[in-house]
């Protein structure tokens, strides 16, 4: 049968470990971080998972999470690798 | 069971005992007791479908499609300016290839304001790869709407299908008719592309120009093999319950000079005139087209064609007669009468017979 309908799954994307492209990582305090999540639907490519672990390896270091968190938990730092 | 009802009701009792999931739906006249029907057996219980009350026509195909791709039995029912409404939905369910079942109530289109029978509503939607059956009686309306959930979710096809009864003469109308138990005549669905939740994907996601093609393509596969789903399962319909229906029904035609075809009401009208024809002398027949989409093309060799367009195509003519002629090399009388629920008697067909011109086009009641 051939194909009926345009289905993509998720994968890597063409442009590979988006995480080299960082100039700035997200460091979360967790004493201050409350768990609302808000750092996790804010983040443009779904960087960080439902447990709200930052998957560096695909972090551009955008710093919006940051910018959105309302407990000021999240900070950047300058990427030394 | 033997009971009565109007053409609505009956299509009603058929989504009922076809049991489907779900049916979304937004009323409009002379569609609106389909729906009616239906958020009743729900209520009483006597159907256990989610009914979703929407607020427009294109929500009502929206919330039938998100149904549908996640491969349950769906339904949705509706008349004249709904359904050019829903219009970008019909292309975006019959493209998703989910097999949604809908009944219309055929009626023209405003301005000036008319709520009677007339096909434009339906013609005007002819390419969006819905197949379209056009029912004659209340017993077929039962009939067809059965079947029809059968040939769109078959996998050879997966095209959704529109059941096109004619507003009032037929949607109101009140006949006997026999409703069935359908048992496994209807298969559970099995959706092939349905949404997996353990899977996640984006579903329909862009397809550019080196592949959107095959989809289309696809498509028409599926519209194709509709032919000989549709006689498969007409066949195994009249082995379980008795009742014959064909891809088109011929009447008298066997030794026929003069054939008239038309779709809806006026197919089963003229059968009393091809009576009153022979009795004149005049070896007439009558072919009633049930299948719009896929379009499919009796055998007219030798024989002289009228054609009632119940709908028009501006700037073009008559939609029927002028398919029939594009695939048949046929040269029709082209009669457009019933339009707005203009009264067509089989006394009017008797005439346009009389009067047929091959090759020419004849307005019923207009004087020029």
């Amino acid at each position: 049968m051939s194909a009926k309908l345009a289905i993509s799954r998720p994968g890597e994307g063409a442009a590979g470990k988006t995480g080299t492209w960082r100039t700035f990582r997200p460091v979360v305090d967790r004493v201050k971080c409350n768990d609302c999540g808000l750092c996790r639907l804010y983040c443009p490519d779904a960087a960080i998972s439902v447990d709200l672990e930052i998957d560096l390896e695909y972090c551009k270091g955008c710093g919006i999470c940051a910018e959105e968190c309302p407990k000021k938990a999240i900070i950047m730092e300058r990427d030394e690798d | 069971m033997l009971t009565f009802g109007t053409g609505n009701k009956a299509v009603a009792m058929a989504v009922r005992d076809a049991k489907p999931v779900v049916v979304a739906a937004y009323p409009i006249t002379p569609q609106t007791e389909i729906v009616e029907e239906l958020a009743n057996f729900v209520t009483a219980g006597s159907m256990a479908a989610r009914y979703i009350p929407v607020e427009s026509e294109h929500s009502s195909m929206a919330a039938c499609i998100g149904a549908a791709a996640t491969g349950v039995r769906t339904f949705t029912a509706t008349s004249s300016h709904g359904l050019v409404y829903m219009c970008e939905m019909l292309h975006m369910s019959a493209g998703a290839r989910l097999p949604i079942v809908m009944a219309n109530a055929n009626r023209a289109l405003g301005p000036g304001w008319n709520i009677g029978a007339e096909h434009s509503d339906s013609i005007s939607m002819r390419d969006t790869g819905w197949l379209q059956v056009y029912v004659s009686t209340v017993q077929e309306a039962y009939d067809a709407t059965l079947m029809a959930f059968r040939i769109a979710e078959h996998t050879d096809v997966l095209l959704p299908v529109m059941i096109n009864l004619d507003g009032f003469l037929l949607t109101h109308i009140t006949q006997t008719f026999e409703t069935v138990e359908p048992g496994d005549f209807l298969p559970p669905t099995a959706t092939p592309h349905a949404i997996d939740i353990k899977n996640p994907g984006g579903y329909g996601t862009l397809t550019p120009g080196n592949t959107h093609f095959t989809f289309r393509r696809d498509m028409e596969r599926g519209m194709r093999a509709s032919i000989a789903v549709i006689e498969e399962t007409e066949a195994d319909f009249a082995r379980r319950f008795g009742r014959e229906y064909h891809l088109y029904e011929e009447y008298r035609c066997e030794d026929a000079d003069v054939v008239i075809i038309a779709m809806g009401t006026l197919g089963k009208e003229m059968e009393v005139a091809v009576d009153i024809l022979r009795d004149e002398g005049i070896a007439a027949g009558a072919i009633r087209m049930r299948w719009f989409r896929p379009f499919i093309v009796p055998d007219l060799d030798g024989k002289e064609v009228v054609v009632i367009d119940r709908d028009y195509s501006f700037g073009y003519g008559g939609v029927l007669a002028g398919e029939l002629q594009a695939k048949s090399g046929c040269k029709p009388f082209s009669v457009i009468a019933g339009l707005g629920g203009q009264e067509v008697t089989y006394d009017d067909i008797v005439e346009f017979v009389r009067i047929r011109k091959p090759g020419t086009e004849h307005w019923f009641g207009v004087v020029d």
